[in-house]
């Protein structure tokens, strides 16, 4: 039977990468027995290896655990765990209006940073409580008081009864359960109303169909109802209902306003599905859809090729099948001359599609190699067609375009106050357009600008970092297209255009852009027998070039006697080094090469 | 019914030294108590047994290196050498042992020659005292050019200097210093070799602040000593050999000929009945009886490219289709724009790689490889 609604608290875990989230999460299932200890490795919520080895979250997950309180009754916990990155905002603003709380977990000797900060704020957008929690206070430098005024005059929150623990150790873990229990408010729907539940997340499962992971505002949903997904006014009958275990799916008879759990119905594909939608019964619908929907739309595009043109294929059904499990992939084929055949790949933004390269290695051993990343550009031409371009080599002649436009977007920076110079700096290097500043408190700021989308796309979150000692953080939001003075810059290596090397740029920035991109390539291009030019051209006008020179000796020339086996396993070692080159006509020209074109800020 | 025998080479490899030198990678113990007695021991045996499974052979070449050969007595070299001899059928063209400038006297010398070396190959380095301090190295030019003297008058007639290049210390002038060295000593051979870091040695350790030469300077200067050799009438025949004609050393040129040849001692490589095998780096093990390990077979057609290619004269291209016809298209099909670019030359069936890229062999082979 459903549980009552006092006895439930849906909330998430806010953190800064490497502060412990993860861990923590690990020793709340633990404590509340959820998992066996057989069953536990560390780091249970983090499903995929890429996860566990950068220390993050990419998509969210959610489980449902037990918890018997001091009070004498049983909770109901629905962890809903976020991703954390700008490139998934999204979804964290999605998962976080799933929750009535948030657990901050600041590290005790590192105190509040500044992508915990971009999240809270949108804890406190969505009217979360906020229970903040001081971790690592087993480590020598642990300074939790510190941490405490950190949280008070950054954040805002009272936190000096934050519960100090310490999720490697697990010292004090029970408090932060109990606090749960007295701290965050439990959901208040009504379970009488027209069913209005949000969408958080989904996956594919080969079996079920897709699993919708869903949060029930108000009503209740059954197996057997028919319901409609409120924004793409799709509608299907419910298979299943149920809650999510740490381990596997637990069906039950009904979820209830409050619950956090999951439906199936048959759904074939996941792009049916889309995060933020809501809902509700086809025959008794809710009068109004929960706010916050996006449609979630790739911003950046970029080639993927087979490093080996016969893998093509294999490339294929490899992307096929990771898009059953992200929606926001999309791909179609396109060729290259200097790369033959590959597919044109849309992300979030370029986590996501670094994400995406290395699982197509990883989990599908691939050698694959990736163009620089780009963005839809709009052209108005001048026999009044419209043209959309998201690959630079299909840039026309300038000659036939009457108007170019490129996308820009709101962006909002937060950062301690002391870098505001520098910030706006680089905003302004990227083109950016300052709307206005807003002080959120003594130390910190808001800085809000209008940038283009293609100038943010590489290394914008880098050079924020490394212009504030990485406190500032940024989120943005894709704004409008705006008319603008667009070139294609081609680049010639040994006096050919390589098309996968091509692509878009503000005039006013072509030439610094193409010296720093020709610089780029020569520190990427190896030496090779004879020397190879590297020339940047608009046009047909060439406005800057570099020489990688010749090779001079990669033998060395000790007879090293009859062992023979050894100078031929140095032959076998450098022939693999070369196979992860790619050939564009007489130069090897190694994957990163393709991804130093946009690497700006040194 | 005798067929044609089959030339071979014996290798002995005396794996003594004083001291390590801090570039050196090679298996080096002392030559204390009666550690030399014992590998002598050991080597008469192996000499004998393996003189028992040669049939067909005939050695025509014996090169005792190391470590430093001299440490095990130059009285033990020559019973070896009449060990050889007495074990196996030979008809000795070469016989060939590594010395070390200022560790080898006049005496020694004598024993030698008349035990049938005709061959020294000297540790000379550099003429520079100061790079020779900078290598670690005890000797000084003085003990070299004692030694070059030395060894005219024990009469021996064929000598060869070792060179290393891109060393500590090393400038235009100290190289300068080492060819106008040679050019008085009037070797009849030379081994001009490039300093390789080998990780584990106090060279590699330090590889950041030892000063050495950028790979530019580096090949200007094996190009200047190449130019240099030549003009001195020392040409050369192999990426790092050097020779007056008639002198080239036809012990290491087997190597490259694909030519069996058998190594004896501790870390000493064969490639002897089609497989190649070697004696693992451990003394002791080798003393009480260590058989020697399998390394797979040898003498494919990666190996006769790779090794032929380091001759100046090349590789057969008669050769190359015998041993494997399809790579061999696939080699002379690659090698068409190298020759066009000046790279590679095919001249008299023979494909080689022109003197001024053999600094680039292991690129260009890896491009002519299936």
């Amino acid at each position: 039977m459903s549980v009552k609604q006092d006895h439930i608290r849906n909330f998430s875990i806010i953190a800064h990468i490497d502060h412990g989230k993860s861990t923590l999460a690990d020793r709340m299932l633990e404590l509340t027995s959820a998992v066996t200890e057989r069953e536990m490795h560390s780091q249970l919520l983090d499903n995929m290896d890429l996860e566990r080895e950068r220390g993050i979250t990419i998509k969210a997950r959610a489980v449902t655990i037990k918890y018997a309180a001091k009070d004498g009754q049983v909770y109901t916990f629905n962890l809903i765990d976020t991703p954390g990155h700008v490139d998934f905002n999204y979804e964290v603003s999605r998962s976080l209006a799933a929750c009535e709380g948030a657990v901050l977990v600041v590290d005790a000797s590192q105190g509040v940073e500044a992508q915990t900060l971009a999240n809270c704020y949108l804890a406190v957008e969505n009217d979360l409580e906020i229970l903040p929690v001081i971790n690592k206070i087993d480590l020598p430098a642990a300074d939790p008081d510190m941490a405490c005024h950190e949280i008070e005059d950054v954040i805002g929150i009272p936190a000096m009864d934050a519960p100090r623990i310490s999720a490697k150790t697990g010292v004090n873990i029970g408090e932060v359960l109990e606090r749960i229990v007295t701290d965050i408010p439990a959901p208040a729907g009504d379970r009488q109303a027209p069913l209005k539940a949000l969408i958080f997340d989904s996956v594919y499962d080969s079996y079920k169909g897709v699993i919708v992971y869903i949060r029930v505002m108000d009503g209740q949903v059954r197996p057997g109802d028919e319901i409609r997904l409120m924004a793409t006014g799709s509608v299907f009958s419910v298979v299943e209902v149920g809650n999510m275990g740490p381990n596997s799916l637990i069906p039950t008879e009904a979820l209830e306003a409050g619950e956090v759990g999951y439906i199936t119905a048959s759904i074939k594909t996941l792009t049916d599905v889309d995060v933020g939608d809501t809902v509700t019964l086809n025959n008794r619908p809710c009068a109004q859809a929960l706010p916050g929907y996006r449609k979630v739309q790739p911003m950046v595009f970029s080639g993927i090729y087979p490093a080996d043109g016969a893998h093509y294929e294999d490339l294929k059904e490899a992307l096929l099948k990771l898009q059953l499990n992200d929606a926001s992939l999309t791909f179609e084929p396109e060729t290259s001359v200097a790369l033959g055949f590959g597919f044109r790949c849309g992300f979030l933004g370029l986590l996501h599609m670094e994400i995406i390269g290395e699982r197509l290695e990883r989990e599908f051993d691939l050698d694959i190699v990736t163009t620089a990343p780009s963005v839809i550009y709009k052209l108005e031409l001048t026999d009044g067609s419209e043209l959309v371009i998201d690959n630079p080599s299909n840039y026309p002649d300038p000659s036939v375009i009457a108007v170019a436009k490129e996308p820009m977007v709101q962006a909002h920076i937060y950062t301690p106050s002391d870098y505001v110079g520098s910030i706006m700096e680089l905003c302004q290097n990227r083109r950016g357009v300052f709307v206005d500043m807003k002080y959120l408190d003594e130390t910190r700021v808001d800085l809000h600008y209008k940038l283009p989308l293609n100038e943010i796309i590489y290394d914008f979150f880098d050079a924020l970092k490394s212009r504030s000692r990485g406190y500032a953080s940024f989120d943005y939001e894709l704004s409008e297209y705006v008319p603008s003075k667009l070139v294609k810059l081609d680049i010639l290596l040994n006096g050919e255009i390589v098309d996968a090397l091509s692509f878009i740029v503000h005039q006013d920035n072509a030439y610094a852009r193409a010296r720093k991109i020709a610089e780029n390539l020569k520190e990427n291009i190896p030496r090779q027998m004879f020397e190879v030019p590297i020339q940047a051209a608009i046009g047909g006008k060439i406005i800057a070039r570099e020489t990688v020179r010749a090779l001079r000796k990669d033998v060395l020339a000790k007879c090293y006697g009859g062992d023979i086996t050894r100078k031929k396993k140095l032959l076998e070692k450098q022939k693999e080094g070369k196979k992860k080159m790619r050939k564009l006509g007489t130069v090897e020209v190694p994957q990163e090469a393709f991804m130093a074109v946009l690497k700006l800020d040194s | 019914m005798t067929r044609n025998p089959s030339p071979l080479g014996l290798y002995l490899h005396i794996p003594f030294c004083r001291g390590k030198c801090p570039y050196c990678d090679f298996y080096s113990l002392r030559p204390d108590g009666d550690r030399p007695e014992q590998l002598a021991r050991r080597l008469h045996q192996l000499i004998e047994e393996y003189g028992k499974r040669s049939e067909g052979y005939t050695v025509r070449t014996v090169y005792f290196g190391g470590g430093t050969p001299l440490l095990l007595g130059a009285q033990r070299l020559a019973a070896l050498l009449d060990r050889i001899r007495a074990s196996f059928p030979c008809e000795i063209t070469e016989c060939t042992v590594e010395c070390n400038p200022g560790s080898t006297s006049m005496e020694d010398l004598q024993v030698l020659h008349k035990a049938g070396v005709n061959r020294l190959s000297i540790g000379m380095q550099a003429a520079d005292d100061g790079v020779l301090r900078a290598l670690g190295r005890k000797h000084r030019m003085q003990d070299t050019v004692r030694l070059v003297q030395q060894a005219r008058q024990a009469g021996f007639h064929n000598l060869s200097l070792d060179l290393m290049l891109g060393v500590p210390e090393e400038t235009d002038e100290t190289l300068d210093s080492s060819l106008s060295a040679i050019r008085q000593l009037q070797p009849e051979h030379v081994s001009a070799y490039l300093l390789k870091l080998e990780p584990g040695t106090p060279f590699y350790e330090q590889r950041f602040c030892l000063g050495l030469p950028d790979e530019d300077q580096l090949a200007a200067r094996y190009a200047r000593v190449v130019q240099a050799l030549e003009g001195f009438g020392l040409s050369q025949y192999e990426v790092s050999n050097f020779a007056r004609p008639g002198f080239h050393s036809r012990h290491n040129t087997a190597y490259w000929r694909l030519t069996p040849y058998l190594g004896l001692g501790p870390s000493a490589h064969s490639f002897f009945g089609g497989r190649r095998f070697y004696f693992p780096s451990d003394l002791n093990g080798f003393l009480h009886g260590a058989d020697p390990v399998d390394d797979g077979p040898g003498g494919d057609y990666e190996e006769l490219l790779m090794l032929g290619l380091r001759l100046t004269r090349g590789v057969s291209v008669q050769a190359l289709r015998e041993k494997d016809p399809a790579a061999a298209e696939y080699t002379l099909q690659k090698a068409a724009p190298l020759i066009r670019q000046g790279v590679l030359a095919q001249e008299d069936g023979r494909l080689k790689i022109c003197s001024q890229f053999l600094l680039l062999m292991n690129t260009i082979i890896c491009d002519l490889l299936p």
